[in-house]
């Protein structure tokens, strides 16, 4: 028989497959319907495999029958196009034909009846033009696979270049019962089918192009051979036995070559491409008449249907709509299906539309689908494993699915099920194997999903840390350098301060002997300093290396001396502190601005001093020695630096000398704030000593005391960095001219105090937090107590109280500042207002916001009501007056809008 | 006695050369790492919210392999427990309420207009899924946050929501049917009936 005609090509078999009844002959009867159109066409986004396409139009505009309306959005991807001329109503979500009958993206057409095409532009030559452009035509065609699921042509067709193709097949087996679109398909556009292939054929160059048919289609094909016959052509036809199901991919392979796709690859991997002939008709359309794919064959039937027939609709095109074309009887209709009644699923809603994939619209009564039997034990009789085609074990799958067992079930190429569903077709227990299958597919993707994301996390996790040890390390390594620069002004600063601030500070109250014996001791020492560092500045300037060396180990060995006498100084009890000797110096401005000099002197000498150390660090890296004076040094530097910016700021205000309110007010936040630095510089210490005892005993909560403590110097720099600002803040805020700024810092401050309000509640969460560890971890209160937590936690309980009712004073602050930028600062009043009505709002935003937390804080801790209730009210004024003054300003700025 | 030592001597050998080898390939084949506390690492959830109390999933695994309970990790949840419990041969046991319950994942939203820009959402993100900077608005990228509520305490004007990622057409996956004497509408080939009555 082969040999007589050489246009039937071989036929293989394929294991299992069964042979449901066909119930195709319903939708013959009648001959190809068109029905009208639709009062509007629903257009989803994703009507193919991959990434949705991106709408290219808007809604309101008008668009011509074929027009782009969507393009694709990367490469899995495909374009869409209008399927009729009309208006784009709306770009949204609309239920969608999917098993899940969910809603996706849709754009909405509504049709002006006018179909009226958009120039439409052949590929006549593709001939001639390379295959890549051919393939990219076709993928601004639009043109989907339109047996399965949907999958680009383009895509596939270049997949296919991997192996020589030693067959290329035409899938027309359409094994499914009721579905005959293919078959109408075949009929219709025998000649347009044979071009496409022919088109396909010079894209692919196979070896062998087969076209695959079922034997139950016997005029498709006639008309078959009849054309092939006519254009001489050697494309085979194989005529395969009708068994379901014989139009899986892989079974087709396998029917027409012999060849089994093995587990896990495609058919390209060997050597073979299949395209359903849908799309080949689609390509030919596409080609030689330049028209996009916009419409297909779809069978309407099932008993409640009266006119079961094949339809060639619009994509977008409502299932109702099309329901009523074949006059739907309501009463009988008990199922919708979408899709075939073997690999279909149901649809819950008629109003979804028809996509590029819908090859079939099953609207079922209820004697044609019953309600399955209800599921029951399986009785391992073996009959799934006969009918699975793809040679799988089903009852072994079943078991895995059920007992989510994943792996294993993958172990038995679960992935290599069709999901044909021969096999729940012959269970006898009416198992819906398909069913446990699918839902095990998507729990394996969905795992494999989340695997890759968490992987991903970990890799942004990762790479944060790395970042942030980085940074880190260079800030330790900035501080350090910073340190050794302060240590040497601190013993400077020390030695310069107390000499003027201990005069007046002796002077009023009364020093006992001792102190004052200490004092003079000090004055001495750091007078001697002063020359060492004059010569080592000289020395500097003229760049003698080797005195200089000299001279600052001399510089040091002084100040340590005059530390220890400091220290001496600081124990007897009637020691001035340093606050008041800072007060004492704001008091008496005449001195400041020599003080600053020198001050500032001290802290480029110390710097200097630091930055040697830190070389010897390099060198020795282990000696503690060095790293402890580092240490000192550190702090001396800090402290001296906190003195120079007092200095300078005193010196600015003096300078100044308008306002002396300003400066009362500043002292009083200064003070505060260096409680909080203080505070923070003590918890600094303390987390520091748990860090050395934890690493000492090796306990694990060495890293996390180790974040604290670098948390802990954060806070304190910052508290720092505060003091620092106020103080020049205010001092700007009472000359005229410097307004603007003064509102900047001012909301800069706000913003640090909002910081440490936060930071002081993670503090206090966080100790919270570890005391409870410690307790789950049951250990002993005396533990606990061991463990600093609950000190810490009441440290860090004080501060956030002092900040929040700090947080309180700003605001007047900040209004004293307004007025006066509004009154006098006219520069670029407008600009001003904005930006304070910006910052009010903020403000508002915030103190709402604290009022919210406060509430439910009020909520959860009913204990604490009382004092909570107060903040609220305190946060509430605040709100108040913040509201009544956004609302002048506004109201300022529409006048002076008005004005204009 | 030529022959005693002779065999003596190839022993000795012959010991000496596989000790050697043996020694290189120590040395050769090193297995850098703590590969128990890499393979717990793998099946945690990555969320790094810190709900089992420790700094991320990765201090958590090592106290896993220390010998902390493996039900501390709320977004991983049960399934996470149980792999857990399998690779270590413990048992399974249910989560610690203590630590969170396990909820639906969801996603950080910052409603826009509303964020003044302070940027502690950033500095709380543990993978930098937040895109800003100071005094500008601050956005989300949905595909990076892992839904672990880190940055919605600090932000100082309550503008960032966790709202659950919904389903969508494509992350919808088919359920298990309900199992035995249940009678499932989604079957497959439910014209089986048909053929009977052919
Ligand atoms: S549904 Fe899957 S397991 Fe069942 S017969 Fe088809 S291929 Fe085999
Ligand atoms: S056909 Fe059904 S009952 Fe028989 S072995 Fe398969 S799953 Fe079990
Ligand atoms: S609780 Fe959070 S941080 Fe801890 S392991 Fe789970 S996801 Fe990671
Ligand atoms: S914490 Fe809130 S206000 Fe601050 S940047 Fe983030 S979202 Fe904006």
């Amino acid at each position: 028989m082969r040999t007589e005609k050489p246009q039937t090509a071989k036929v293989f078999s394929f294991h299992g497959g069964i042979h449901p009844p066909e119930n195709k002959a319903q939708s013959l009867q009648l001959p190809l319907g068109k029905p009208s159109l639709p009062s509007e066409l629903i257009l989803p986004l994703g009507q193919h495999i991959g990434q949705s396409s991106r709408p290219l139009v808007k809604v309101g505009d008008k668009v011509l029958k074929g027009e782009t309306i969507a393009i694709n959005n990367g490469f899995l991807s495909s374009f869409l196009h209008a399927p009729t001329s009309g208006t784009i109503t709306a770009i949204e979500e609309r239920l969608i034909a999917h098993p899940s009958g969910l809603s996706d993206l849709c754009i909405v057409l509504t049709p002006d009846g006018n179909e009226t095409w958009t120039d439409l532009e052949p590929l006549n030559n593709w001939q001639d033009i390379s295959k890549t452009d051919v393939l990219a035509y076709l993928s601004e065609m639009g043109i989907v696979g339109m047996g399965g699921a949907g999958f680009p042509t383009q895509v596939k067709l270049q997949g296919a270049h991997k192996n020589p193709l030693t067959h290329f097949i035409i899938n027309a087996a359409e094994c499914e019962p009721y579905i005959t679109a293919d078959d109408m398909l075949i009929r219709e556009k025998t000649l347009e089918l044979v071009a496409g292939i022919e088109i396909l054929q010079h894209l692919v160059e196979a070896e062998n192009v087969i076209i695959g048919i079922e034997d139950n289609k016997p005029t498709a094909i006639a008309a078959l051979k009849t054309v092939l016959t006519q254009r001489n052509s050697d494309i085979q036809l194989a005529v395969v036995p009708t068994k379901y199901p014989s139009g899986g991919e892989k079974q087709l392979i396998q029917l027409l070559t012999g060849k089994e796709v093995p587990s896990g690859q495609y058919p390209a991997d060997i050597g073979v491409l299949c395209q359903n002939v849908g799309t080949c008709v689609a390509i030919h359309d596409a080609i030689t008449q330049g028209k996009p794919l916009i419409s297909r064959f779809t069978t309407l039937t099932g008993d409640a249907l009266k006119s079961p027939q094949n339809v060639e609709v619009l994509f977008g095109t409502p299932v109702a709509h099309l329901l009523e074309y074949a006059d739907y009887e309501s009463k009988k209709l008990s199922r919708l299906i979408m899709g075939g009644p073997m690999m279909g699923y149901t649809l819950d809603s008629a109003a979804v539309p028809i996509v590029k994939t819908s090859n079939c619209i099953l609207a079922a009564s209820k004697k044609e689908l019953p309600a399955p039997a209800p599921e029951q034990a399986c009785i391992r009789c073996g009959m799934c494993e006969q009918a699975c085609p793809a040679s799988l074990l089903p009852q072994q799958l079943l078991w895995f699915s059920k007992s989510q067992e994943f792996e294993k079930a993958e172990h038995h190429n679960l992935f290599d099920c069709i999901e044909c569903g021969a096999c729940s077709y012959v269970c006898p227990s009416s198992i819906p194997l398909v069913q446990y299958y699918r839902h095990s597919k998507s729990s394996i993707r969905e795992a494999r999903e989340a695997n890759v994301k968490a992987d991903l996390a970990k890799q942004r996790f990762e790479a944060r840390k790395a970042r942030q040890d980085a940074e880190a390390a260079e800030k330790e390594a900035k501080r350090l350098a910073r340190q050794k620069a302060t240590t040497n002004k601190a013993t400077d600063a020390k030695k310069a301060a107390p000499a003027k601030a201990t005069p007046t500070a002796a002077a009023a109250p009364a020093t006992n002997d001792e102190s004052k014996k200490l004092k003079v001791d000090i004055a001495i020492g750091k007078s001697k300093l002063k020359k060492l560092q004059k010569q080592l500045l000289e020395a500097q300037e003229n760049e003698h290396v080797e005195e200089i060396s000299n001279l600052q180990l001399q510089v040091t060995d002084q100040e340590k001396a005059i530390a220890a006498l400091e220290e001496q100084l600081a124990k007897t009890p009637s020691a001035a502190p340093a606050a008041p000797a800072a007060n004492t110096e704001k008091a008496t401005p005449a001195p400041v601005s020599d003080e600053l000099k020198k001050a500032k002197v001290d802290v480029a000498l110390i710097g200097v001093k630091l930055k040697k150390l830190q070389k010897q660090l390099v060198e020795t890296p282990d000696d503690q020695e060095l790293k402890d004076k580092i240490a000192a040094f550190e702090a001396d530097l800090k402290a001296a630096q906190d003195i120079v910016s007092k200095l300078s700021s005193n010196a600015q205000s003096s300078t100044n000398a308008t306002a002396a309110e300003p400066k009362a007010v500043m002292s009083d936040e200064l003070k505060k704030l260096k409680i909080d630095a203080a505070i923070a510089k003590a918890a600094v210490k303390k987390v520091e000593k748990a860090l050395k005892k934890a690493e000492e005993i090796k306990a694990p909560e060495a890293d996390a005391i180790r974040q604290q403590l670098k948390e802990a110097q954060q806070r304190a720099d910052e508290l720092e960095k505060a003091l620092a600002n106020p103080e020049t803040a205010a001092p700007k805020a009472a000359p005229e001219k410097a307004a603007p700024t003064a509102e900047n810092t001012d909301a800069e401050a706000a913003k640090k105090r909002k910081i440490d309000l936060a930071i002081a509640k993670a503090g206090i969460k966080k100790a919270e937090k570890n005391i409870q560890l410690l307790k789950d971890q049951g250990k002993e209160e005396s533990e606990i107590e061991a463990s600093e937590w609950p000190k810490k936690l009441i440290e860090a309980q004080q501060k956030l109280a002092a900040l929040e009712a700090e947080e309180g004073a700003p605001a007047p602050v900040e209004k004293t500042a307004e007025p006066v930028a509004n009154s006098e600062a006219k520069a670029e009043p407008e600009m001003d207002l904005a930006t304070q009505i910006k910052k009010e709002k903020v403000a508002v935003a915030l103190a709402k916001a604290q009022i919210n937390k406060l509430n439910k804080r009020l909520e959860s801790t009913p204990e604490e009501a009382e004092s909570i209730k107060q903040e609220i009210a305190a946060t509430e004024q605040r709100l108040q007056s913040a509201e009544a003054l956004l609302e002048k300003l506004i109201h300022s700025q529409t006048n002076m809008q008005e004005n204009r | 006695m030529l022959t005693v030592l002779l065999a003596i001597g190839i022993l000795v050998l012959l010991s000496l050369i596989f000790g050697a080898i043996l020694g290189y390939a120590n040395v050769r084949f090193h297995v850098e790492g703590d590969p128990i506390v890499d393979q717990i690492d793998a099946l945690l959830p990555q969320t790094q919210c810190g709900q089992c109390g420790h700094p991320g999933c990765r201090p958590y695994a090592e106290a896993i392999a220390n010998g902390e309970a493996i039900n501390h990790c709320p977004p991983g949840g049960q399934s996470t427990i149980q792999a857990l419990a399998d690779l270590l041969d413990v048992e399974a046991v249910p989560l610690d309420g203590d630590h969170g319950t396990e909820s639906a994942k969801r996603v950080a939203v910052i409603r826009e207009d509303e964020c003044i820009g302070c940027t502690k959402c950033i500095q709380a993100c543990p993978v930098d899924a937040i895109l800003g900077a100071a005094k500008q608005m601050h956005t989300v990228i949905a595909d990076e946050c892992t839904g672990c509520d880190l940055c919605v305490e600090p932000c100082p004007v309550d503008c960032i929501d966790m709202v659950e990622i919904g389903v969508t057409a494509k992350t919808w996956s088919w359920d298990k049917p309900q199992g035995i004497a249940a009678t499932s509408l989604d079957i497959i080939a439910t014209d089986r009936q048909a053929e009977v009555a052919h």
